[in-house]
């Protein structure tokens, strides 16, 4: 059977390969591999566990809150702080405005050139496509002839350029882009606008965290923030008002140009891509957004477990059912490579047993440096898809209203969603709500601050002669691709044990010891295949998923020394 | 170290594959800075006063420079670009994103060609390659080589392999024909964070990995770097022809010749010997100076205080964090430093470190 390499995967973060086999133009089988490795868990290994937020948060730069944010509940809940409700409130606002940043890069920068041919934009008619947009993106005011003539003008020079830049050698003119040139002139425009937004929205990491990339106020204990109504710098009443005129202007971007821009390509293509794409039909939510002390009761986006598509139930996630296996991944277990361990007592020691550089296909029995997480021995899947229909079947009104709404607009069925394009719109509309939301939890700390509750931290943990000996802690959290997991083991006051499930380890894992696939190399068979030399196809799959590849987990096996857990996903 | 006429350039049919479009006529001269500029209506008035902002940044006064600047970046034909990802974690791509002035757009569309960047590009696999080459290729000695992350030698490079490729292969190639390579961020900058000890990749900077090959190697260490100070070290080329003046670590001494704790906005209190003391006490509620804290800013080298990030919006002190020494070599390897377990046994160590 033919087999067609792709590598490297582009826009996506880290380093990807496919490799896939095909016959008359489908694809019949799946390899996914993860091709870098850092060995961040040795470096973790005996240090602080206050700065191990820092060192887990460069796992990622793309989704740059989420393992620092799972790296302080984890030391929280092995030394049981319980934060202040400003803490909680800012980690909501830095969380949620990670995501709403993260999807909208995703669909316009990561995504929508699989579904977008911009060389035909070259041959829109601009007043059609302001026509066009005035039915889209109802009150968006972006949107005159004029407008979409000089995005034409300014895309046709590039290509007058020579110099096409990211554009260059993509798969234009490839049979599987079918919108009209003016949707494709929209949707351009709209890449372009979202550059420029996605800059300004992220401000708001600037004024809670310092910095976007890796925002710096992390503490073990609540925040390492700046806050009084009328403090110099960092949240005072002033920066409050930026943070809602930004939430405000980013809320409009999400309404108006994003979710009916996805609305546009879905119900476009939805006849094929609403049908192909399916993945495991398991789905599994850490959630997450607390608004209160009750844990994971208080969730904005609940905690569950979806199993063969019934959106009928969410059903109960308890984390001990969480194991690995290294059966396909470049590591070796004491006691078998086959066995399946809970991250608690895993174990792996990297063993790369694949080709050596350079080679043009990896036919090893191994074949990847991610792991194989199951949950209860079982394939899941992990991110916005897992999240909204763990949030439908759980009857969170907010999500069941824009979620019908969305569907409608689309044309799409709720048994739609277990595809391709299901998961591009559950991510948008994951995007509305947490946009929508983002301005309540901004004025609940705004309330606080004018009660005179400026507490940002519990600091009677910091000093570490107050920790117990022994501990260990989980932090869950949900990052924007899925749910991520760390755990950690402390003991006289240092790192003993650190590891962590990342969701493109759930998303992108290889085989396990039984020969199942993972999510995407499930969701990748029956992918058409027009020409194997331009696999746009194949990317609109596995960008679906949003793949993260240099997050990696690591883990340290105190009781063998020299043993280690590594994975990268 | 260097090699040229690697594999990806042997077969000259392949040299102009990737850039699929036939315009119907040959690209050899792109316009300049200024055709696009006119083209695309930026103002002229806008466009002056961020020449003059990046003057500022350079070190520069406004005047005359600023106007310096415009002239060579609208006489200038774009500057083709290869961006490449070692171990990484692609928060120096992201911060490039987030740049002020010039806005991303213009930045990634219109000031330069980024002709190779895999967070953003079209492509994928082979067409993707292939554009990596034609560059190489097409702008033999034009090109400027950006790496993101670490460079990973051991193994036979298996711990980071990019198209089949090992990295370090994929670097040799790069860089052979390239103007100038810089190193974004602290894991180009020294090995950062997979160099750290207990790193078992035997991870290297870009320095290191291309020490001997006589090129001109600029490295912007911080995690992640700030945009301006890439920015600005562009401009400074396409301006006057040469590069920005390298301390012996190759950072440009505009933006690491100062250290944050000079530059910083807290400083009066330091002076004044007002302390936070805890997470959300009074000091730190007033921004008082969070050296007992852990605070790193003395003795680390960087323009972070007023360069700032995101816009300008603020930076991590402003916020009320600790500085955690970032630009420093062997950052991840000093920042327990930076968490004292108590103030009161941080004050009598850090109190040597000020001025």
């Amino acid at each position: 059977m033919p087999r067609t390499v792709i590598d490297p995967i582009t826009r996506i973060e880290g380093h990807m390969r496919v490799e896939v086999e095909h016959t008359d133009h489908v694809v019949r089988d799946a390899w996914s591999t993860g091709t870098m490795f850092r060995g961040i868990e040795l470096i973790l290994d005996g240090r602080d566990p206050r700065e191990a937020w820092v060192i887990a948060q460069r796992a990622c730069g793309v989704c740059t809150h989420v393992h620092a944010i799972s790296s302080v509940r984890a030391m929280e809940d092995a030394l049981g702080i319980v934060i202040p409700p400003n803490a909680r409130i800012v980690r909501n606002l830095l969380s949620g405005s990670q995501f709403v940043h993260d999807h909208v890069i995703h669909f316009y920068h990561l995504h929508a050139l699989d579904w977008v041919d911009v060389m035909a934009a070259l041959s829109a008619d601009p007043a059609a496509t302001a026509e066009l947009c005035s039915r889209t993106n109802v009150g968006w005011p972006k949107n005159s002839a004029a407008y979409f003539g000089e995005v034409r003008a300014r895309l046709q020079g590039f290509v007058d350029s020579g110099q096409l830049g990211p554009f260059g050698g993509g798969y234009w003119g490839h049979p599987a882009y079918t919108l009209s040139p003016e949707a494709d002139l929209l949707l351009v425009a709209h890449y372009l606008e979202a550059l420029e937004w996605q800059r300004d929205f992220i401000r708001v990491h600037a004024i809670l965290g310092g910095k976007n990339p890796h925002p710096q106020t992390y503490a073990v204990g609540g925040m390492a923030i700046t806050l009084a109504p009328d403090a110099p710098s960092g949240v005072n009443n002033a920066t409050l008002t930026q943070m809602d005129d930004l939430l405000t202007a980013g809320r409009e971007f999400v309404d108006k140009v994003l979710v009916p821009d996805v609305a546009l390509v879905a119900s476009h293509y939805k006849d094929q891509w609403a049908a192909l794409g399916a993945g495991p039909g398991n789905l599994l939510s850490y959630g997450d957004f607390p608004e209160g002390d009750t844990g994971a009761d208080s969730f904005f986006l609940p905690r569950g477990r979806i199993v063969g598509r019934d959106l009928g139930a969410a059903l109960p996630v308890d984390q001990a059912a969480i194991a690995e296996t290294v059966a396909h991944s470049w590591y070796s277990y004491t006691d078998g490579d086959e066995t399946l361990k809970h991250p608690s007592v895993g174990e792996t020691r990297p063993r790369y047993t694949g080709p050596r550089p350079p080679y043009e296909s990896i036919t090893s029995i191994k074949y990847s440096w991610l792991k194989a997480p199951r949950y209860e021995g079982a394939v899941y899947e992990v991110g916005p898809l897992a999240r909204l229909a763990v949030a439908y079947a759980a009857g969170v009104e907010e999500a069941r209203e824009a979620t019908d709404r969305f569907l409608n607009r689309a044309d799409l069925r709720a048994t739609d969603l277990f595809s391709t394009l299901g998961r591009v719109a559950a991510r948008a509309v994951e995007t509305q709500l947490l946009a929508a939301r983002l301005p309540v939890w901004l004025r609940s700390l705004r309330d606080n601050m004018a009660r005179g509750d400026l507490r940002v931290s519990d600091n009677t943990k910091w000093d570490p002669a107050t920790w117990p000996a022994a501990a260990t802690g989980w932090g869950a959290t949900e990052a924007p691709r899925g749910s991520l997991g760390h755990w950690v083991s402390i003991a006289d006051g240092k790192i003993a044990a650190y590891q962590l499930v990342v969701p493109t380890t759930w998303n992108g894992s290889p085989r396990d010891a039984a020969g199942r696939r993972g999510a995407w190399e499930q969701a990748l068979l029956t992918t058409p295949l027009a020409d194997p030399e331009r696999p746009v196809e194949v990317l609109r799959t596995l960008h679906s998923f949003d793949p993260c590849m240099a997050c990696a987990v690591h883990v340290h096996d105190p009781a063998s020394g020299a043993s280690v857990t590594v994975r990268i996903g | 170290m260097t090699r040229r006429g690697s594999g990806l350039t042997q077969d000259p049919a392949r040299d102009t594959a990737g850039a699929t479009i036939d315009t119907g006529r040959a690209p050899a001269e792109p316009p300049s800075v200024a055709a696009l500029l006119e083209r695309d209506g930026v103002g002229r008035r806008s466009f002056l006063q961020w020449c003059g902002f990046i003057a500022g940044v350079l070190a520069l006064p406004a005047d005359p420079f600023g106007e310096r600047i415009a002239h060579a970046l609208t006489t200038q034909p774009r500057l083709p670009v290869l961006w490449l990802n070692g171990q990484d974690c692609n928060g120096n791509i992201e911060g490039f994103l987030r740049a002020s002035d010039p806005t991303p757009s213009e930045l990634v569309l219109d000031r330069l060609s980024i002709d190779y960047v895999e967070l953003l590009m079209a492509p994928s696999g082979t067409a993707a390659e292939n554009q990596r080459a034609d560059t190489i290729a097409r702008f033999a000695g034009r090109y400027v080589l950006v790496v993101e992350g670490s460079v990973p030698t051991a193994g036979d490079g298996a711990f980071c392999c990019i198209g089949g490729k090992a990295f370090t292969q994929v670097v040799e190639e790069a860089a052979g024909d390239a103007l100038a390579v810089i190193g974004v961020g602290s894991c180009a900058f020294d090995g950062g964070l997979p160099a750290a000890r207990g790193g078992v990749t035997g991870a290297v900077g870009i320095r290191e990995f291309l020490s001997g090959s006589g090129k001109t190697i600029i490295t912007l260490p911080g995690c992640p770097m700030n945009v301006d100070n890439l920015t600005a070290t562009l401009v400074h080329y396409l301006t006057f022809g040469t590069w920005p003046e390298l301390d012996e670590l190759g950072r440009p001494e505009f933006a690491y010749g100062s250290c944050v704790h000079e530059l910083c906005d807290r400083r009066r209190h330091y002076r004044a010997g007002r302390f936070v003391l805890e997470w959300g006490d009074e000091g730190h509620q007033q921004g008082w100076c969070l050296l007992k804290m852990g605070c790193l800013g003395p003795g680390t080298p960087a323009n972070c205080p007023t360069a700032r990030f995101n816009s300008g919006t603020s930076w991590p002190v402003a916020s009320g964090a600790p500085c955690l020494g970032c630009t420093r070599p062997k950052f991840w390897d000093n920042l327990s430093r930076a968490f004292p377990a108590a103030p009161a046994s941080s004050s009598s160590s850090s109190s040597s470190q000020g001025t």
